[in-house]
């Protein structure tokens, strides 16, 4: 069947009543999980499973679809307003989207997220429709010293943006690298920093820090304020629609978030965080109002929420086309098939023709629900905002709780999250950035590995980092980044030095 | 990672004389959607659907440390509760090994081994070897040269992958292996190029190998397996037979009464034909083995992955 035959017919058993009404069910869950904060797609998916027995497959993963989608949507909510991310792929939403909601411009920033990402997933499942087979072999053509090169790329480009302060965004970002080091090296089983607690020997849960660090600093930071700052700013100052220039600001970065999401999605060690960097970065350096970043851009919205919605669209490429389960929530998703004697493939397309098609269009469907589900939901949930503050935070504190106590059910964990959370409360006493820690905490050991790898292929010569085109390219962009600010300023420098006495 | 405790929708017959239902507590010491977590939920579903033992299940997913932050809380919560039982598998044998875990499987009680993941040797679609006998000659020329690509450092994959090493006298400590965290890096790795050999479980590696990506080149098992065109390790002269099996251990000092009553369940479900089924979707091979002997099998695999582990540096 040919892709445009296959979606038409897609459509016909996407488009169901009964088809319809799961896919609502997956998006309004889908939504739900991703503003709570710890748990994802992968766990919801999980723990539907069992429904598996009950439905057929069609519209069990159409309702998986929905929900795998709607958790990448709903994450930017509790970002731009609470400060709060529920998801590391949301972090870098925050970071813009939460200074436009303390101008009053929240409903905007929510509309950019909920518009960049429906356009970054119709793209994103257009390529998945159309161009598949060919973005599966990317799998295949990545080598340890690409994913090396390409996360020394993502590190230096951001470490390179952040903050204010260099001095205080390499505290924070080697707070995270040290965080990151903690637990069993896969490499060689040794443990690392876990002081003989076994909780920690695999390491310290992303979604802990993540959690810990913006909600339960900020809960802890707002608090401690609270007699000195009432809060007086009105949450719908900004009106509740993106304005014209809001439209024109966001539209390139839609576009250049999902070129990078697709793609590294794709990829069986990408990933929705790495686009997201990118992407922010990008966004940071092309902008023409590089004076709001930092104080409430819209493109730093718009980009890496497209940028982490064609993330998820990129996760189904190796699965459908090659059965390659490349995240946690692809994985659960294998189970899915398998539950149902199925395995994805070249011979899914074939043999599952009705289910494929009937998937991918449904992500269409999905796709144009949640924007139909968000964008009237944005005026609502600005008035969020209006809620006294002691009760807002109260609130987000107990589901941070919650949520990290599902991540492992662990103590440590929890005695962790109250360590974690004061450290993030500190940290904005002093004004230092938050999200270098994040970074740190997770490509710091994902190009540990990759670099080790390499190596270990390689028999430890170092040539090897730089022996296929793709990394030598990589790397020499990589090399670029640092280099020309640094000679843009010396050749600065240099004209200006005479002209003093 | 979750703790999920739902009831299984079992029907409890009420009868006049019947006493209060005794529900299992079963640990899960891997994530939900895992191969702990289908090793502890599925027996206890063909039970039910089978009359066996239908006072259902309270589920507790407890994953991390190879296991045995699972198998820690399972010893210390239900010693002598004879309704207590765990999932379990060599992945746990190892991991105790490694991470020189306090407790261990001496203090629990060895009830079933259920099944087994066959091991197999794969290479690249354009790799130049061919054989067992051309990886044994590359490794015995250069073993830091054939990069090997697996699973995690000390589990299954990496002791098969030491075996053979040692069974034709190469250094296990010289073995270039390489850990991978899923299936899909390795496979990608090992069709793009970047690793010479790698071994994983049939299930991940078969459909690969049908679509052309790699070649398998042995099994593990000790015949050759349905459906794959390759012998297996013994067949081509490698004395090396080891595989992902998995089981249920019962409660720390579970009482003879206990343990006879969980035998009988287990051997009644694994004739039934609801157990046949789940094998069957699941991919797994049947490999029951119960009581006593499977305890004797569980002693053993202790000794030889301690071993193992010496060989290769992991553990003093």
């Amino acid at each position: 069947m040919d892709p445009v035959a296959g979606l038409l017919h897609g459509f016909s058993v996407a488009l169901q009543p009964q088809n319809l009404l799961w896919a609502f069910v997956g998006t309004f869950m889908g939504t739900a999980i991703g503003v709570l904060p710890g748990i994802g797609p992968a766990l919801t998916i999980a723990l539907l499973l069992p429904v598996t027995v009950y439905i057929e497959p069609t519209a069990a993963f159409i309702m998986f679809a929905g929900i795998f989608y709607g958790a990448m949507y709903g994450g930017s909510t509790t970002s731009i307003l609470l400060n709060t991310p529920g998801e590391s792929g949301s972090m870098m939403t925050a970071l813009e989207g939460n200074k436009m909601a303390r101008k009053g411009r929240g409903a905007a920033a929510l509309c950019t997220a909920a518009i960049g990402s429906f356009v970054a997933g119709t793209i994103g499942t257009l390529c998945l429709t159309f161009l598949a087979p060919p973005i599966a072999e990317l799998a295949f053509v990545f080598k340890p010293q690409d994913y090396f090169a390409l996360m020394l790329l993502a590190f230096l480009s951001v470490s390179v943006v952040m903050g204010t302060s260099k001095v205080r965004g390499f505290i924070s970002l080697f707070l995270g690298l040290s965080l990151g080091v903690v637990g069993i090296d896969k490499l060689t089983g040794l443990q690392r920093l876990t002081f003989g607690v076994p909780d920690l020997m695999d390491g310290v849960e992303m979604t802990v820090v993540l959690v810990s660090l913006f909600a339960v600093g900020e809960t802890l930071y707002v608090a401690s304020r609270f007699g000195l700052h009432k809060p007086n700013l009105n949450p719908l100052a900004g009106g509740i629609w993106m304005t014209r220039d809001d439209w024109k600001r966001s539209w390139k970065p839609w576009l250049r978030g999902t070129f990078f999401g697709f793609p590294i999605g794709a990829l069986p060690a990408g990933g929705a965080e790495i686009p997201t960097f990118l992407s922010y970065t990008v966004e940071r350096k092309l902008t023409k109002h590089p004076e709001e970043f930092g104080h409430g851009a819209i493109e730093g919205v718009a980009g890496p929420e497209a940028a982490n919605n064609a993330a998820a669209a990129g996760v189904l490429v190796p699965l459908l086309t090659l059965g390659l389960p490349t995240s946690a929530t692809a994985a659960i998703l294998l189970a899915a098939f398998q539950n149902y004697g199925l395995q994805p493939g070249p011979m899914l397309f074939i043999n599952s023709g009705d289910l494929v098609w009937g998937l991918i269009a449904s992500l269409y469907v999905g796709n144009l629900m949640l924007l139909v589900l968000n964008l009237p939901l944005a005026g609502l949930w600005v008035r969020l905002l209006f809620i006294p503050r002691p009760y807002l935070y109260a609130g987000i504190l107990i589901f941070s709780l919650v949520g990290i106590w599902g991540v492992s059910n662990s103590w440590v964990d929890l005695a962790m999250m109250f360590g974690v959370g004061l450290l993030g409360y500190v940290m904005r006493v002093y004004d230092f950035p938050i999200a270098p820690v994040l970074i740190g905490l997770i490509l710091g050991p994902m190009a540990e590995v990759q670099l080790r790898r390499a190596l270990a292929i390689g028999q430890g010569d170092w040539s090897i980092l730089v022996s296929t085109p793709l990394s030598a390219v990589l790397m020499a962009v990589a090399a670029l980044i640092v280099i020309i600010p640094a000679a843009l300023h010396w050749h600065r420098t240099r004209r200006i030095e005479p002209l003093e006495p | 990672m979750i703790r999920t405790v739902f009831a299984a929708t079992v029907a409890v017959s009420v009868s006049a004389l019947a006493a209060l239902a005794d529900p299992a507590v079963v640990m899960a010491p891997g994530g939900a959607g895992g191969g702990y977590d289908a090793t502890a939920r599925l027996p206890f579903e063909a039970m039910a659907a089978e009359g066996i033992f239908t006072d259902g299940a309270t589920f507790t997913n407890k994953g991390g440390a190879g296991g045995t932050i699972g198998l820690t809380e399972f010893v210390n919560s239900s010693r002598g509760n004879d309704n207590a039982v765990m999932s379990m598998g060599v992945i746990m044998v190892g991991g105790i090994l490694l991470n020189n875990s306090p407790v261990t499987l001496k203090d629990v009680t060895p009830l079933v081994r259920l099944t087994n993941d066959t091991g197999v040797v794969a290479v690249g679609p354009d790799s130049p070897i061919q054989s067992v006998e051309d990886l044994v000659a590359a490794l015995k020329a250069d073993p830091g040269a054939v990069a090997v690509g697996g699973g995690s450092a000390g589990g299954v994959d990496h002791i098969a992958a030491a075996l053979v090493a040692k069974e034709i006298g190469v250094d296990p400590a010289k073995l270039n292996y390489i850990p991978y965290d899923s299936g899909a890096e390795t496979v990608t790795a090992l069709g793009g190029g970047a690793l010479t050999v790698a071994i994983s479980g049939v299930s991940e590696f078969k459909p690969m190998a049908d679509a052309g990506r790699i070649r398998i080149i042995a099994v593990t098992s000790e015949g050759r397996i349905d459906g794959i065109d390759a012998p297996s390790l013994t067949e081509a002269g490698i004395n090396v037979v080891i595989g992902n099996w998995r089981g249920i251990v019962g409660a720390p000092d579970m009482t003879a009464e206990g343990k006879a009553m969980w035998l009988d369940r287990f051997g009644k479900m694994h004739d039934s034909q609801a157990w046949k089924d789940i094998l069957a979707k699941q991919g797994w091979v049947d490999a029951y083995l119960a009581g006593d002997d499977f305890a004797a099998f569980l002693a053993e695999e202790e000794v030889r992955t301690g071993t193992v582990l010496k060989d290769v540096g992991l553990i003093q």
